[in-house]
């Protein structure tokens, strides 16, 4: 029997997976996917939390993180092509014009 | 029992495509990666009976979305080989020390209230894409009118990036 416990301990793992994605590498592209990622699992945690205490809030947080990725993910992108376009490149290491 | 071994077979593609998606020195290898666990997830939610949810899933993640990453990647850097040296040290190690650590601390607060919790998976919520629509459009109103908000906010902005034009360092006098 797969309690939701299981889905949760995955969640996890993903998570932590998508966190050292997102420290370790420096393409800004993997970094956005890696946040996706993280994302992704918080929705498993949400769904699996739901269907443990028998609430349909659960799916409907889950449905509204994912149109807030949607909305995250059509913005970042913009930025990131916005960024290309000055620079050439997509390395976050090379992007320090902020940083004086 | 059937559902145990689609869990376990599903939990190791999930955890091979991060994988993946993490090592992967080619963006696409990435890409492709994160679709395989966006699929594996849509999975556990139909375990889970939540089908809507499942289906939004492979709709918005693993068609709009990943199309669109796709999409910037082929525009932006798909023939660039990552420059894999670090500019901090001991980044890479922290990284994977702190990353396993954050594993580790839910894992373990997590099995006092998960796993040892109430013995749960019930029948399932019937009819679910009812009883979804009855809390989205009942009690949740008020947050799903917000996110016309945000999606409209999102379009604009989008639309006001696109038809940003840095200038370039040389056009500066």
């Amino acid at each position: 029997m797969v309690t939701p416990g299981w889905y949760m301990a995955l969640a996890a793992v993903l998570f932590s997976i998508g966190g050292a994605g997102v420290l370790v590498r420096r393409n800004a592209l993997v970094m956005f996917m890696s946040i996706e990622l993280m994302l992704n699992s918080v929705n498993l945690t949400f769904v699996a939390a739901g269907t443990g205490l028998g609430l349909i809030e659960g799916q409907t947080a889950a449905l509204f993180v994912i149109v807030v990725a949607a909305a995250e993910v059509t913005i970042g992108l913009a930025i990131l092509v916005a960024v290309f376009r000055g620079r050439a490149t997509a390395n976050v290491d090379e992007l320090s014009s902020l940083g004086g | 029992m059937i559902e145990v071994v689609v869990f376990l077979i599903f939990a190791g593609v999930a955890i091979a495509g991060a994988l993946v998606m993490v090592m992967g020195r080619n963006p696409v290898h990435s890409a492709v990666g994160l679709l395989t666990t966006m699929f594996s997830i849509a999975v556990f939610y139909v375990l889970q009976n939540a089908h809507f949810v499942a289906a939004v899933q492979v709709v918005i993640y693993a068609g709009a979305v990943m199309t669109l990453f796709l999409f910037v990647i082929m525009m932006i850097g798909v023939d660039k080989t990552e420059d894999t040296t670090e500019q901090i040290p001991w980044q890479r190690p922290i990284a994977i020390v702190v990353s396993v650590g954050l594993a580790a601390v839910i894992l373990i607060a997590g099995s006092r209230a998960w796993i040892t919790g109430r013995s749960i998976f019930v029948d399932g919520i019937n009819e679910t894409i009812e009883v979804v629509a009855d809390a989205l459009f009942g009690t949740w109103t008020l947050a799903f009118l917000s996110t016309v908000f945000l999606l409209t906010i999102a379009a604009v902005g989008t639309i006001a990036m696109a038809q940003y034009s840095p200038r370039r360092p040389e056009e500066e006098s």
